[in-house]
Parts: structure tokens; sequence; C-alpha cells
């Protein structure tokens, strides 16, 4: 049986079977993939999931793999948190956090995306798998690249947090610095993917690559028993995953494995770089693309290659977007950790700030099911938080002098 | 005075396989239409229904997104003009 999807162009529909290009032939628009919904239905159901491992390949028949493809790597299913203590702050008993920040096995969202992009760059042949990143995409690439012996060959803008760099070149990668901001990055990568036959997941298997994404999407509906909460609240780069998550509940409702319902996508970005967040603001789709300046350079894409499907998607689903300044988005950091125990990096303290707003400007309601998504882990970027913390002098190993460091502290406290 | 317009692969399709040529075009709807008229079979693909030039299609003016230089910025001699298809993304 052929697979049941293929690729197609996102404007003027044409159909183009698969292969590793990102847009139409024809017309230049970005493709995307469509699934034969009625092939795929009947073939599993809720019981079938539970049953598999717990895993982003549980739901593999909405997946674009190959026939044959190493679907062993544990990656996804991250825990959905029920979030008591930050609910409090927003004053909501129904708050939950997607926690993306321990996705295996490079801590971020991006672990998914590659996970079903180098399914595909294995399929199609190549040799060399690479990506353009802000540094979570290519720890991802990186690391499951050297897992399936594949070689891989990351361009990153040249300020990156050193953190991200290491994370990357343990597992054997080649990193190209680039002396340019990221939307520069990835303009050259498009050059570079158009001459050379390389498989940048993020280039030429792009419509495999999002799709992962998809998986964020099933797992908020499966963990809340099968159905969809009221509201999501999603960092934006690109602007890829919010649509995802979009068509992922799209898809369950269209298969019947939850109930209809009119899900709220609320997107986030960073103030410094909020071209997607400005848009909605501003009651148009069309994107002006910005020069980025934040400390959240995960999300800093200042012309976003899905800007104005996230758009599109935010308004059409009666949702919002809202943006952090860096001071922000410190603070939510620091809220989401001290409520939740949760250290996520700058894109988390976006969301969180983010979600901040939107609770106070009354657009998520306290009594409403919100998931916010966590997408990467605060080890990362703990550049962002120098000087937050006073550094402490060390005392003796005697118990005399931690009763009189205690004493001291108690005076200090009592102040 | 002249600019060098780049044509990648996929648009060659489009251009009986010219990779770039240089033209007179002085500022953005100036290269679109010379690019519309010198190549009949990519012209429907520049510009939507409205005559606005497609979301999608990215210029380059040497290393910058001509949406930061403005519709009417003026091109100077030996500009290098790059179009790129529907770019890629991160989140």
């Amino acid at each position: 049986m052929p697979v049941p999807y293929q690729l197609q162009c996102r404007e003027c529909r044409a159909l183009w079977g698969n292969q590793p290009v990102s847009f139409c032939q024809n017309c230049f628009a970005p493709l995307e993939v469509t699934y034969d919904l009625a092939q795929i239905r009947g073939q599993f159901n809720k019981d079938e999931i539970a049953r598999r491992g717990t895993t982003l390949w549980r739901y593999k028949e909405l997946l674009p793999l190959p026939e044959v493809c190493d679907a062993s790597l544990p990656v996804g299913f991250t825990p959905l948190v029920k979030a008591a203590g930050l609910g409090d702050y927003f004053r909501s008993k129904s708050l939950y956090l997607k926690n993306d920040a321990v996705c295996f096995p490079s801590l971020s969202f991006k672990d998914r995306v590659v996970a079903v992009a180098l399914t595909q760059a294995r399929n199609f042949g190549f040799e060399i798998v690479s990506c353009s990143s802000t540094g979570n995409l290519a720890n991802a690439v990186a690391a499951q690249a050297a897992r399936l012996g594949l070689k891989a060959c990351v361009f990153i803008p040249a300020d990156l947090e050193p953190a991200k760099i290491v994370n990357t070149q343990v597992y054997g990668a080649k990193i190209i610095r680039i002396a340019g901001n990221y939307d520069q990055v990835n303009r050259l990568c498009s050059q570079i993917a158009d001459k050379h036959r390389w498989g940048f997941v993020n280039v030429n298997l792009r419509p495999y690559y999002a799709e992962g994404s998809k998986t964020v999407g099933y797992e908020i509906a499966e963990q809340l028993g099968w159905r969809l909460p009221d509201n999501v609240v999603v960092p934006m780069a690109g602007g890829s995953l919010i649509t995802k998550i979009y068509k992922a509940f799209n898809e369950l409702m269209e298969l019947g494995l939850v109930e209809r319902k009119n899900v709220k996508l609320f997107g986030a970005q960073a103030t410094g770089c909020s071209p997607i967040s400005a848009a909605v603001k501003a009651g148009r789709t069309e994107i002006d693309p910005q020069k980025p300046n934040t400390i959240a350079r995960s999300l800093a894409i200042g012309n976003p290659a899905d800007g104005y499907y996230a758009a599109s998607t935010i308004t059409g689903s009666g949702g919002w977007a809202e943006d952090s300044s860096d001071p922000e988005i410190v603070d939510a950091i620091m809220l989401l950790a001290e409520t939740e125990g949760i250290f996520t990096e700058t894109a988390g303290g976006v969301t969180v700030g983010a979600a901040r707003k939107l609770y106070g400007q009354g657009r998520i309601r306290p009594e409403e099911t919100t998931v916010l998504c966590i997408t990467g882990n605060g080890l990362k970027t703990t550049d962002a938080l120098a000087g937050r913390f006073e550094e402490s002098e060390p005392i003796a190993p005697k118990l005399a002098f931690f009763e009189e460091y205690l004493e001291r502290e108690l005076v200090k406290e009592a102040k | 005075m002249n600019v060098t317009v780049h044509i990648p692969t996929a648009f060659r399709r489009h251009t009986g396989g010219v990779e770039k040529f240089e033209c007179s075009a002085t500022n953005l709807n100036d290269v679109v239409d010379t690019l519309g008229t010198r190549f009949p079979e990519l012209k429907p693909h520049l510009r939507d229904q409205d005559g606005k030039i497609r979301r999608y299609l990215n210029i380059y003016v040497n290393d910058e997104d001509i949406r930061f230089l403005g519709a009417n910025h003026l091109f100077s001699e030996g500009d290098e003009i790059t179009l790129v298809p529907s770019i890629a993304g991160g989140k």
C-alpha cells in the first residue's frame, strides 16, 4: 500500500508526491504534508494507542514516516503537568504545562521535528544532514544524527549561547558559525540547499520536519483524557509550531478521537522580535519583518517563514498574541521555577510572561482549561540569569559556623 | 546603470535555465516587471491578483531583505538582486 500522505502546495493545492522540497515548483509557495484520512481512519483507535510505547511514535499513522524507518528513539511524550502553583498565581484551577524542557534526547521540542525529519533524510538517501538553527534545533540534529550514523553539519548565528554550541559539538557535529543573525543564516541555508545535496531538516525536508510538531497537540489531547483544552499558549519564532498544534487538534476531531471544540490558540513572542504578535495586534496577517534584539535567541527570527499562517491560525481560532520584554522574560523564568519547579529557557519565559498578560487582560479566563507550551530547558540559557543571584561566601565545615550562619540569615529574613 | 539578478534553481524552469542576468532595473517594482517581461512564464508567480508581490517571494538587495529598505529603494550600480523562494524557519 502506498504511504497515505504526500506534499501539497499551501496556496495552489497542487500535489507533489514525496520528495525533499519545501516549496511548490509551480508557484513557489510553501508545501505541507496532506494525509488521506479516509485511509488512516480505522487503522488505530485510543485503546491501540494506549498499548503503544510512550513516545511520539505512538501516533505513527498521523506522521509522514517512510514505510521502513528506525522509530526506536524514545522521543516525545513529555509530561503534561497540572500547574497548581502557577495556577494559583493566575487564579486558575485548570492550568497545565506541556513540559518539553525534558524532551529526549536534547531537551527541547525540536527533538520531535528532527525525529520525523531524519526518517525522511534516510529515506531520501542523504548522507549529510543540516539545518539553520538558533541552537535547539542544532542540538537535536547533532544528537539524533550521531545515533543514526549520519553526518551533521549545522549553521548558527555566531552570537549563540555557549551552552547551545557545546551541546551541538559534543555529538561530533560540525558547526559553521555565521557572522549574521538567524534570518541571514536561514537565507544562506536556502541557497546552499539549492546547490548541494544535503538534507536540511528545516529547508528541503521542512514539510516533513514540521509535522513532528503535531505530536505536541496529540499528546496534550491524550494526556487530558482525549479531550481538547480551551486555550493553548505557544511560543513563536518561525510560527510553525502553533499552526501544527492546530492541525493536530483538527485531525483528532476529524478522526473522531476527540469531541469537536473550538480551541483558542495564543501566540507568544519576545517584544524585541515580535513580527507575528505585532501583526495579530494590528489585525493583519501580513508580516513586516523585524531585526531581532532580545535575550530569547531561540525565538529571534525576524522573518518568520510561517508568520502569515501563524497569524491566520491565531485570529481564526479567536485567540490573540502577546509579547514579553527581556526583564519580563527573566521574571517569568523565575516565576515558573519558583511555583512549579520547572527551569525553562528564555522561550519558556516568553510563554509564561505572555500568559501572565493574557490572564490579566481577561483574554484567557481562569475557569478555562489552558495549556502553556514550555519548549526548552533553562540549563541551556543560564546566561539570561547572570547577575540575578548573589554569590554567597563559603563557610568553614564546622557546626559552630553553620549555627552562626543560620542566625545571620534569620536576622536577615526578619528584616 | 546595471544590476545583476540571481535566479534560484526552482525558478529556472520558468526562465529557460537562465541563472542570472543583468538589467537596468532601478527599484523593486521595476525589477519584478523586468523579470515578468523577460520571462513571461515566471510572470504569474511574481504578483498576486491584486498586483502585489507574492508574500512567499523573498527579494534581497546584496545581503539585505528589500522589505527593510522599502519598496521605493533605488538600486545602485552593481547591486546583486537575489530571489529566494518561501524561506525556511524555526519554531
